[in-house]
């Protein structure tokens, strides 16, 4: 009974227009590609690429947890990162020999993603009055320091053992079923990556699913009539201190939820993961994909980690089809292509390959609000 | 004392070597209201241009001074048509794009730039040769030496050049329009992207003179060096209050000044606890501490309610 | 309502097609020349950072494997009665954990029979557990976190000393042969960099010198003025610093600036021809150590120099003679198990005994250098001159 009131929901954020008897077939061929993606996957291109995939919709979490702060309620947090390092060091500190403690992922998770959303009140508070890039630089800084206690807090107490990272990670088990073993089901063998797979696909559908009821809610609303315009907003009668923080607080949630998988499945964590690259990252999945757009997100999300693998092994044969021969690395030449990628994307879609629909209204040329949103140098001289 | 007349000194030589740079951002901003986050990869690219071109020179028997001169030109013409380049590129085809659409084409720039460094001057760090004097001073116990003296002397000279620039000339005057109100600019007949493309062009001379400042104080070059450096001169121009050009010079040398002197004295203030390794939560620390009260920066106006 | 809505996805899909002939592309191995029926194809797959700040020396890893798998290839070698054909598989892991594990099951997909990598220690020990669970071995030539060999997988080895056997004899060297009372010690908060201070610091302090400061600094930092300045205030009779030579150089120099007078030391990170170069007059006197008897005492390993400088056209930056002896001693123990395959070699390779130039390689039980002898070196008007071979410490024991 509930099914059937949920899958006209997701299949609606899916295509933009409800229940016509296509569509239901539609949603049904994807539910059973996704159900066979991996095997797939691991047919075609080998199990490497399930992995890929595998983190594609991790980051897939995260850059619909960043999709609240950023493209809901606009405020542009460039140390999204600490979140998701908050959830995976909570899961392995409690979940490792790191003290020896060894408590079941259904507990540790949550509590990561609670600790996360802790986090996220702490730092939307200070940062309230901040605005556009006051806030941005704020939010890095935010970043860097959880960063750097990590890094640090192996002494004069041990405690995250420093930059030497946590080792031997619980997997996550289910009752006595470990996703990071092999396992022989229904007659199919179930790789770790796949089974992970499937952990991480429940966990995107519900954060895609949350995020949709949010989009759709009185919460949701008032987070884009701040983005749109803060002042008409409180004056409207919006708590916009309570529901800035609610941002942060629940973008943070969904960060540490992801740091918490991310732990399990990779069995070490250090640092060195949790960088400010990573962070701009996250960013650049929310805005080329399409800012306060779930599908876009997650096509953004998708496409930046799939894109530098994909980008891999074909800067080589690429030259050598162009040019008859190897002139530069092709390893150097991945991340240039990277990076142009970027450029030609954003140029060629600058809102966003897939923007919501009203934040398109806003950018048509026609459209009354289109030269309302800047008053700067944008707009005059085109 | 004179460890802290020494670690002051450290501090204000840092410092200005991000106001040099946090400089260029600002006057980017100033006029566009947008944060060129691929400058510090253009500072890397002047300081990797004026290795080159300084190579080429070194051994033609030119007195050092020239060749170094000769470097600065080229690095900062160079750096001209870079600045140029992405503007126009990167930047102007999404003046009407939604506000972090330009951040994403400066990372993409950034990541290109970055790789197309390292192909052209390959993986290896490079020695920037000496060409400034270096000899040390001894002042009341501390050390500085000629580098770090012209290092100050030429931040303070960028900034009050740029003031002079923006506030005594015509291109001036046509930039503050720009900056005020950019359809009345162009009612009146100023050519908006003519003053962008000069603005652009200025910041990356500016990035320019700030890489080659940088190797000659550390005397290595590398194609990752800009990434760091930018980050510490837009926490800096954040700090000083970003578009503000005093506000790029204040914020810098306080920002060397806090990490030098949190450096050397965060062990004894904290009794031990936090060491040298929470130098950048400090600095981090102290500029939420000011956003908090001036939440845009020391010296900045406040932000128009939509900007 | 439906037509843009059409247009809208087009080039959505169109990209998304894109994004799968690229995978699809990248998916097939590039064609081989077809072997010879009785050529066996043995697949070497090497991993390093060859783009980002530690590039330099990822690529150099890279070329001394490259240099072994080329002389394998030149000089002939049988396995098992067949004649062999060495392939290299090199992929670039970014210093990136996260990426370190997908370039890993790459790898393993592309049935590699070998591993020789990676760089770091933060990026070799998440990938070493896919190739424990695949059982292919893996050497690595300069992760020196004492935790890799630490984990029980019986395919790690490594063919360079740990954090423990290393910031043991420089600790005593430190204190013993240099007479050393005041030690400033500086890390760059790497793994690397931390884990080595750390040992350091047991190993001087148990030799009898003290430590009056411990400072730290990041491995992206050019400027050291300020940690300096508080150490010299504090007046060491040596410096030591953990970390690589891209932070030693501008920290030599701005140690000797600032008119500090005591005597620097960095572990292997700081054995590179780039602080000579670099550095300049201020390198001199520095001290550092490398695992292994020097280069041009070991049969052949003149002969590897000259050969790598002749080939690369740059001297050896650093681990490259270690990724030359981590692929002959694979190849040495699959010609004793007279197979390439993982299960089969494997035992061989846990109690091999080859020759190496860097050193003679013998593994203990748990994959680490056995007794592997430490050289001290020096720089003397600007070369490096070995001072002295201490005899290895066995891996200290977590």
């Amino acid at each position: 009974m509930m099914n059937k009131k949920q899958k006209p929901m997701i299949q609606e954020m899916i295509f933009g227009n409800p229940s016509s008897r296509k569509a239901w077939f539609v949603f049904a061929a994807l539910a059973v590609a996704l159900l066979l993606l991996p095997f797939a996957t691991e047919a075609l291109l080998g199990r490497g690429w399930v992995r890929i995939v595998d983190f594609a919709l991790l980051y897939i979490m995260l850059a619909l947890g960043l999709n609240i702060v950023v493209g809901y309620a606009g405020l542009l947090d460039l140390g999204y990162i600490a979140f998701f390092a908050v959830g995976a060091y909570c899961y392995a500190l409690l979940g490792s020999p790191q003290f020896g403690l060894h408590l079941p992922f259904w507990v540790v998770l949550p509590l990561g993603a609670l600790l996360a959303c802790a986090f996220g009140v702490l730092l939307g508070a200070p940062t309230l009055r901040l605005r556009g890039d006051y806030l941005a630089i704020v939010t890095l800084g935010f970043g860097e320091i959880i960063r750097i206690f990590l890094n640090n807090l192996n002494a004069p107490v041990n405690i995250t053992n420093g930059p030497q990272g946590i080792n031997m990670i619980d997997p996550i088990r289910i009752g006595g079923f470990s996703l990071s073993g092999t396992h022989e089901l229904f007659g199919i063998t179930f790789s770790p990556v796949h089974l992970y797979y499937y952990l991480f696909l429940c966990v995107t559908l519900l954060v895609i699913f949350v995020s949709l009821r949010l989009e759709d809610s009185r919460i949701g609303r008032a987070w884009m009539a701040i983005r749109e315009d803060e002042v008409a907003a409180s004056a409207m009668g919006i708590n916009t201190r309570d529901i800035k923080l609610l941002a942060f607080a629940m973008g943070a949630t969904f960060g540490g939820a992801a740091g918490g998988l991310f732990a399990g499945f990779q069995g070490f964590i250090s640092p060195e993961s949790f960088g400010l690259t990573e962070s701009v990252m996250v960013v650049c999945m929310v805005v080329l994909g399409g800012m306060g757009n779930i599908g876009g997100v997650v096509l953004g999300g998708a496409l930046l980690v799939l894109l530098p693998e994909a980008l891999r092994n074909g800067a080589g044969p690429a030259q050598q089809a162009l040019f008859g021969k190897t002139l530069i690395d092709p390893e150097s030449l991945r991340m240039l292509m990277f990076g142009l990628a970027l450029v030609l994307v954003m140029l060629w879609r600058p809102a966003g390959l897939w923007p919501s629909t009203q934040r398109r209204r806003e950018l048509s040329p026609d459209a009354e609000v289109a030269h309302q949103e800047q008053e700067s140098v944008y707009d005059a001289a085109k | 004392m004179e460890t802290l007349l020494q670690q002051i000194i450290n501090g204000l030589v840092q410092g200005s070597v991000y106001a040099l740079v946090a400089l260029g951002y600002t006057m980017v901003y100033g006029i566009l209201g947008l944060i060129n986050f691929a400058h510090g990869e253009v500072v890397m690219v002047g300081a990797m241009v004026a290795l080159s071109a300084i190579m080429l020179l070194i051994n033609s028997g030119l007195p050092p001074l020239l060749v170094l001169l000769a470097g600065m030109i080229v690095a900062a013409t160079a750096c001209m048509a870079l600045g140029y380049a992405i503007e126009r590129v990167a930047y102007r085809p999404l003046r009407n794009a939604p506000r972090l659409a330009p951040l994403i084409t400066a990372i993409g720039v950034s990541i290109v730039l970055q790789n197309l460094a390292m192909i052209i001057w390959g993986r290896e760090y490079h020695a920037f040769p000496q060409l400034l004097p270096n000899s040390p001073h001894m002042l009341a116990g501390a050390v500085i030496n000629e580098v770090q003296i012209i290092i100050v002397l030429a931040a303070l000279a960028v900034m009050a050049g740029l003031l002079v620039l923006v506030h005594r000339t015509r291109l001036g005057r046509a930039m503050r329009a720009v900056a005020e109100n950019p359809a009345a600019a162009a009612l009146m007949g100023v050519d908006i992207n003519a003053v962008i493309s000069v603005t652009f062009m200025t910041g990356s001379a500016l990035a320019a003179l700030a890489g080659i400042m940088v190797s000659a104080n550390y005397g290595i070059v590398h194609y990752y060096m800009g990434a760091i450096l930018g980050l510490k001169a837009f926490t800096a121009a954040v700090l000083g209050g970003i578009g503000n050009l005093r506000g790029a010079m204040l914020g810098g040398v306080l920002l060397g000044l806090i990490e030098s002197l949190g450096a050397g004295y965060i062990g004894d203030l904290s009794g031990g606890f936090f060491g040298s390794h929470y130098q950048d939560v400090f600095a981090f620390f102290v500029l939420i501490a000011v956003l908090i009260f001036r939440p845009s920066g020391l010296l900045g106006e406040r932000v128009a309610e939509r900007a | 309502m439906h037509m843009p809505h059409t247009l809208q996805t087009l080039p959505l899909v169109t990209l998304c097609a894109m994004a799968l002939v690229a995978c699809g592309k990248s998916g097939i191995p590039p064609a081989a020349p077809s072997p010879a029926a009785s050529e066996l194809v043995v697949k070497i797959g090497a991993s390093a950072p060859l783009t980002g700040p530690q590039a330099h020396i990822g690529k150099d890893n890279e070329n001394g494997t490259r240099m072994a798998i080329e002389d394998a290839n030149a000089r002939g070698v049988t396995i098992g009665g067949q004649k062999a054909r060495f392939e290299l598989l090199s992929e670039d892991d970014q210093t990136d954990p996260r990426i370190a594990t997908v370039v890993a099951q790459k790898l393993v997909d592309a049935r590699v029979n070998g591993i020789i990598g990676h760089l770091n220690s933060g990026t070799t020990i998440p990938a070493s557990r896919i190739y424990n669970d695949n059982g292919i071995p893996q050497i690595s030539p300069s992760a020196t976190a004492v935790t890799y060999t630490a984990q029980g997988f019986k395919t790690a080895f490594r063919v360079m000393a740990n954090d423990g056997q290393q910031g043991k004899v420089l600790g005593e060297f430190a204190a013993k042969n240099m007479a050393a009372k005041k030690i400033a010690v500086i890390d760059d908060r790497t793994a690397y960099g931390q884990g080595l201070a750390d040992e350091f610091v047991k190993s001087a302090q148990g030799g009898g010198a003290q430590i009056v400061a411990h400072e730290y600094t990041t491995d992206k930092a050019v400027d050291f003025t300020a940690v300096l300045t508080s150490i010299k205030g504090k007046q060491p009779d040596l410096v030591f610093f953990g970390g690589m030579d891209p932070q030693g150089v501008p920290l030599v120099r701005q140690l000797r600036a600032l008119g500090l007078n005591a005597k620097f030391m960095m572990g292997d990170g700081g054995y590179t021809p780039k602080l000579i170069e670099l550095a300049g007059a201020a390198a001199e006197g520095t001290y550092a150590s490398l695992p292994g008897v020097p280069l041009d005492q070991m049969p052949g390993g003149k002969d590897f120099s000259q050969r790598y400088e002749a080939k690369y056209k740059q001297p050896i930056q650093l681990y490259a003679p270690y990724c030359y002896d981590a692929v002959n001693a694979m190849i040495a123990a699959m010609q004793k198990a007279g197979s390439a395959e993982p299960a089969k070699y494997l035992p061989e390779l846990a109690k091999i005994e080859h020759g190496g130039v860097t050193a003679k390689i013998i593994f203990d039980e748990k994959g680490d250098l056995r007794g592997g002898a430490i050289t001290l070196y020096q720089v003397r008007q600007g070369k490096w001159q070995a001072l002295q071979t201490m005899s290895g410490a066995p891996a200290a024991a977590p």
